[in-house]
Parts: structure tokens; C-alpha cells; sequence
């Protein structure tokens, strides 16, 4: 209790977040087991710890590295392609679920490492606001190359091609006998396992906030909230620009490119339509109402902000209406003061004396 | 202290007209300028700069409002590339660097418009400046590996340490924007103490101070070369100031150096006299 007292707040807030995810997720675990959580609740578990992974990773971007990015979709697009190729790749080699979701999505991560370096190296060198029109063409590029995607695999490894004509189809890839097709086209992944579980989307927004957190609270996250406050001044005691705003726009797409796989394998139907401009607004409005920087925030606003258009169906027409009016609480909740400070003070704060 | 002396880049010898205190005649310049100049479109800002700094000397660098002042910090710091001349550190030509490798390469500095992270700590600003002297990686902070826990507590220590200089480690926890005036103005000097600096530059480090903060000041100033055995360079209205804690000043005008010399030597040209009081009536 005492070791407690001495901790700063911040730290205490990084805990309470951590602490707050594993007693949600054990929650509903229970009240699973109960058979207490309806069928569509139970549907949107895994969608949730996506977008809680990517409204966090999102916010590293544009909340902690103060850079706007209005492609994140993007990412996550190229993390659920890669990352759902690889599961169904996989699928002899690496038998056991568990163990084939994991790589696949170390592989949807690196991927969308690939793609972030192609759009950072050119962009985050330059002075100014390009981030957000480069991310915004990238991500209606990487939708389009998507659209066009032909994948297979049969006996003799991957066939990929893409429909840039209009007349490739799946049949063009000449699958052998054994083979199956993964990727049609704009008709999207088809076929595809349905692996991913909610202990493994539990399991990456708990790496998320230990990446995240840990990062902000270390030299290079020091470093990368200095580029924010002054840049000016950030170059002048020796901070390398450039390298920490790569640092931090690299590591938000990664975690994006595993929520992307993690969605991927969620479903066995999924088409690249499905992240678009829209979806990377949506996860923008997660992020700048938990509030910039606040990396809770992001989390408690991706939950009820995507399960809310669910559970108010019944309201019917009134539904956007209310959905406005819990969008505007949820600002007012995350940013104002008298709200924090309550919320500050749940949490023990460090005496005055002590040192 | 023997810092960044490297045999391999060559001593430049001092100019016969430099101005730089007796005990440093036997090292290197740590800063010679030479030719420096800037045009910003049409306007030239700054048009052959010429000074040499020795090492532990404290040197004033005057003028009137718009003289050219800060940009002459602005170029030395490579916040803008000079249009002619070149700057020698410690011997070794700056011409390429940016402002961070500059920073790396010994040069400090603080700011005219304070520039500090204002929504960080104070000991975070002060960590910001030890930024290149901590040293672990990337993944070494996320996993918190055995040497961020080291790194962290070292930077810590010496953090506290380099505020106790003006007696500032109380305000450790404070964010930086919620600081006096005043006290801004001193962290940002720890700040950038926090570089290991061989060269200080301070851009009107008592600019809204009152007159006995900047006693205190002028001996912190002393202070902080005496204790770093660095130079510093400082932009100053206060002539009190200037003139009480300099060795060698330079006046500019009009982007031009048009006189340098002891304090003494300063106050009495005229030339110096008629830029700050204005042309005499004639006859
Ligand atoms: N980025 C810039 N673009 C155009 N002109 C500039 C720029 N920076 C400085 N100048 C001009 O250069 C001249 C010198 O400015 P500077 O800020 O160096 O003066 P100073 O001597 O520091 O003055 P003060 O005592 O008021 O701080 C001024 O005429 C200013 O307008
Ligand atoms: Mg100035």
C-alpha cells in the first residue's frame, strides 16, 4: 500500500487502465460462462478489442506524435489481408488455432510495417501537415489494390494476381486440384477460418497499452511528446526529428496491421470495402473524444462508441439522436476538468508530504 | 575537463585581432565564425560576422532591436543555413549539420520566445536535454529492460542535480508551462546544460526579470562556467548585465559587427554610442 502511495500519477493511471482491461475482460468471460451475454453482444467482442487497439494506436499517432492521420484503416486493410493470407497459408503447417492466429498476426503487423515505412519515409521528413493528404491517398490506394486482389493456394505454395484488367478471376490462377481460393477480388477474402478468439483480442489491446504506455513513459516516447510541444526546441538539445516521428507512426501501424488480421480471422467473409475512408473517420472520432494523448480515453470510447449503434436499435428512430447526445456526453465526460479530477481522485493519490 | 578535444581535427590558430580572455590563448577557439552572412529575399540580415570564443570565456553580443542578434544564434545553431561563411566548433566546420547534430557536435542554447515543452514536467524537460546522454533503445523502454530501470534512475539523479543549480529540484513535478517567468527562463538553461555543451548561447536570459533576479543570475551565470569550464555567449539589453559579467562583447548594427573589445573598450567608442543613442545633432 505504501509502495503505492509513492507512485506518481501517471503511473497510476497507466495501472488503472491495465487494471480496468483485465477486470472488463474477466467480467464478460463470466458472464459468458453464465450464458448472460446475448448472441450479438457476443459477436461484437472481438470487433470491440480491434477497435480498442486501433483507436489506441491511432491516438499514438495523432495524440501523442501530434501528427494527423486520416488513413489508419489503411493498416489495418493491409494487416487483415496479409494477415488472413498467412492463416490460410498456414493452415497444414501450423495445425494448432492459437499458434497460427499468432503468427498471422506477427505477419499483418510486419506488413503493415512495410506499408507505414513506404508512406513515413518520404512524408514525416517534411515540415508541415502533409501526413493527413498522404495517409488519406494511401488509404483509398491500398482499398483499391485490395479490390483487385486474387489469391489462392494449392500444392505448389501461394498464387497471387491482380485483377487490374478486370477479367482475372480466381480461375485464372490455375489451383490444382487440392488448391482453394482465399482472396476473390472486390469480393474479398471468401472461405476464410474463422481462428481469431476474444482471449487473443484481450491478449493484443493488453500488448497495445503495455507498447504504447511503456513506449511514452521511456526516452524515445519522451522524445516524441517533445516533437509535439516544440519542435524548435526538441531539435535543438539533439533529438533526431525525423527518426522519432517514424518511431512512433511505425508502431501505430503496426499494432493496427494485427487488429486488422485479428478482424480478418473474425470473419469468413470479409471484402476490403469494408475499410475505408469512413471506417478510418470512425476511428479518428474514438480517439479525439477519449480525449488526444489520453490513452483510456481512447479506450473507453472505442467500447461504447461501437457498441452503442447496436444496443440502441430498439430506439429505432430515435436512435442517431440518442447516439448524438451520448457522443456529445462522452466528450464532455473525457474533457472536462471537475470529471477528471473526480476520476483522479478514485484513484490514491500521493500525499502532499510525501517524497 | 577535457571534453571533445580530438587530436585529429586540426588547431586553427587564433586571428590577430581576437578578442578572448589570456588563459584561453593556449587552446583552440571553441566557436571562430568567419564571413557569416544571411539574406532572407532581399534583406541582409546578417553580413560578415567575424568572432572568435575562447574556451571558458563569457562573451556578450549587443545591439539595437532588429540588429541582427538572434539571428546570428539562428545561424550558429542551424535553425537557418547561412547564405556565406563558415562556423568552426572546437576546430571543425559545422557546414551540413542540422540543428540537432549541431547540438550533439557542443552547441546550447536557449531562446529569445521561451521554447520549452510546456505540457512535460520539469524533469522531463530537464531528461530532454540529457536525451543523447541516456543511453538505451526503443524496445529496451517498452520491455523495461535492466537498462532503462539504470538509465531512467541515472537521468534522474542528474536531473535533480543540474536543477539544483538554481536551486529548482522542488519544482521537479511541475509542468514547465505553469512555471513563473522567471523560472522558465532558468530551466531552460538547465535544459540545455543537459546537452554537455561546450558552447552556451543565452538569448536575453534576463529579459522580464527583475533587478534582483538578475543578480542572481549574472552570479549563475559565473556559476555554470566555473563549474562546466564551457564559454557562453549571451544576448543581453540589460547592460548592467552585460557589462558586469563579460569579457568580450560585440556589437551589432544593422546586421554588422561595428565594434568588439572589452567592456570598457565598448562603452567608450563612438560609434557604439551613436547606435544605441542615435546620430547627434549635427553642428
Ligand atoms: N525568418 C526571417 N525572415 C525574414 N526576416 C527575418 C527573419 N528572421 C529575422 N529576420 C529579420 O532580420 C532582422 C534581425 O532580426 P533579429 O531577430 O535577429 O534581431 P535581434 O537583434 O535579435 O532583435 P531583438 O533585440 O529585437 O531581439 C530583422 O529585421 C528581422 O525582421
Ligand atoms: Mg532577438
Amino acid at each position: 500500500m505504501n509502495k503505492i502511495k509513492h507512485l506518481s500519477v501517471t503511473r497510476k493511471i497507466d495501472y488503472a487502465t491495465y487494471a480496468g482491461v483485465i477486470l472488463a475482460f474477466a467480467a464478460v468471460t463470466i458472464l459468458q460462462r453464465l450464458d448472460m451475454v446475448s448472441r450479438s453482444m457476443e459477436g461484437m467482442l472481438i470487433p470491440i478489442c480491434c477497435y480498442v487497439v486501433m483507436a489506441v494506436s491511432l491516438n499514438l499517432t495523432v495524440g501523442i506524435l501530434g501528427e494527423l492521420s486520416l488513413g489508419h484503416a489503411g493498416f489495418m486493410s493491409v494487416g487483415a489481408f496479409s494477415g488472413v493470407i498467412a492463416a490460410m497459408s498456414l493452415r497444414d503447417m501450423l495445425p494448432s488455432e492459437p499458434l497460427r492466429l499468432a503468427v498471422s498476426m506477427v505477419v499483418g503487423a510486419l506488413f503493415a510495417v512495410v506499408a507505414s515505412f513506404v508512406v513515413g519515409i518520404p512524408v514525416l521528413r517534411l515540415r508541415g501537415d502533409y501526413l493527413a493528404i498522404v495517409t488519406l491517398a494511401f488509404g483509398e490506394i491500398i482499398k483499391e489494390i485490395m479490390n483487385c486482389l486474387i489469391v489462392g493456394f494449392d500444392s505448389k505454395g501461394l498464387h497471387i494476381a491482380l485483377n487490374i484488367s478486370g477479367t482475372v478471376t480466381i480461375d485464372s490462377l490455375g489451383l490444382d486440384e487440392t488448391g482453394y481460393a482465399i482472396i476473390k477480388g472486390a469480393q474479398g477474402a471468401t472461405g476464410t477460418d474463422k481462428i481469431a478468439t476474444f482471449t487473443a483480442g484481450f491478449i493484443l489491446v493488453m500488448i497495445t497499452l503495455v507498447v504504447v504506455l511503456n513506449l511514452v513513459r521511456s526516452r524515445a516516447g519522451r522524445a516524441i511528446l517533445a516533437i509535439r510541444d516544440n519542435r524548435i526546441a526538441a531539435e535543438s538539445v539533439g533529438i533526431n526529428i525525423t527518426k522519432y516521428k517514424m518511431m512512433a507512426f511505425v508502431t501505430s501501424a503496426a499494432l493496427a496491421g494485427a487488429a486488422g488480421t485479428l478482424y480478418g480471422l473474425n470473419y469468413s467473409n470479409m471484402a476490403a470495402a469494408k475499410f475505408d475512408f469512413n471506417t478510418s473517420i470512425l476511428v479518428l472520432v474514438f480517439v479525439v473524444l477519449g480525449g488526444l494523448g489520453r490513452i483510456w480515453g481512447s479506450v473507453i470510447a472505442a467500447v461504447v462508441l461501437y457498441v452503442l449503434p447496436e444496443a440502441l436499435r430498439e430506439f429505432a428512430d430515435y436512435r442517431m439522436l440518442v447516439y448524438a447526445i451520448v457522443l456529445i456526453l462522452v466528450m464532455l465526460a473525457t474533457n472536462t476538468p471537475a470529471v477528471r479530477s473526480m476520476v483522479g481522485k478514485m484513484i490514491p493519490r500521493r500525499s502532499k508530504g510525501g517524497a | 575537463m577535457a571534453k571533445r578535444f580530438s587530436p585529429e581535427t586540426k588547431m586553427v590558430p587564433f586571428p590577430s585581432n581576437a578578442i578572448v580572455p589570456e588563459r584561453d590563448m593556449d587552446s583552440r577557439p571553441i566557436l571562430e565564425a568567419r564571413n557569416l552572412g544571411i539574406d532572407f529575399g532581399g534583406l541582409t540580415a546578417v553580413e560578415d560576422f567575424n568572432v572568435v570564443v575562447g574556451r571558458t570565456e563569457i562573451c556578450g553580443l549587443i545591439g539595437p532591436n532588429g540588429a541582427g542578434k538572434t539571428t546570428v544564434f539562428n545561424l550558429l545553431t542551424k535553425v537557418y543555413q547561412p547564405t556565406r561563411g563558415t562556423i568552426l566548433l572546437d576546430g571543425r566546420d559545422t557546414y551540413g549539420m542540422n540543428t540537432s547534430q549541431v547540438s550533439s557536435a557542443g552547441i546550447a542554447r536557449t531562446f529569445q520566445n521561451i521554447r520549452l515543452f510546456d505540457n512535460l514536467t520539469v524533469e522531463d524537460n530537464v531528461k530532454l536535454g540529457l536525451h543523447n546522454e541516456i543511453k538505451y533503445g526503443m524496445l529496451g523502454g517498452i520491455l523495461r529492460m535492466p537498462g532503462y530501470w539504470k538509465q531512467e534512475k541515472i537521468a534522474h539523479q542528474r536531473a535533480l542535480e543540474l536543477l539544483s543549480i538554481f536551486d529548482m529540484q522542488d519544482m521537479a513535478d511541475q509542468k514547465a508551462g505553469s512555471l513563473p517567468y522567471g523560472a522558465q527562463r532558468r530551466l531552460e538553461i538547465v535544459r540545455a546544460l543537459g546537452t554537455n555543451p561546450s558552447l552556451l548561447l543565452l538569448d536575453e536570459p534576463a529579459a522580464g526579470m527583475n533587478p534582483s533576479e538578475t543578480a542572481e543570475l549574472m552570479e549563475n551565470i559565473i556559476k555554470i562556467r566555473d563549474m562546466f569550464q564551457i564559454a557562453i555567449m549571451l544576448i543581453e539589453h540589460d547592460m548592467n548585465l552585460v557589462m558586469g559579467i563579460c569579457e568580450g562583447i560585440a556589437v551589432l548594427n544593422f546586421g554588422r559587427i561595428i565594434a568588439k573589445g572589452t567592456p570598457a573598450e565598448v562603452q567608450s567608442n563612438p560609434a557604439v554610442i551613436e547606435a544605441y543613442l542615435g546620430k547627434k545633432k549635427e553642428g
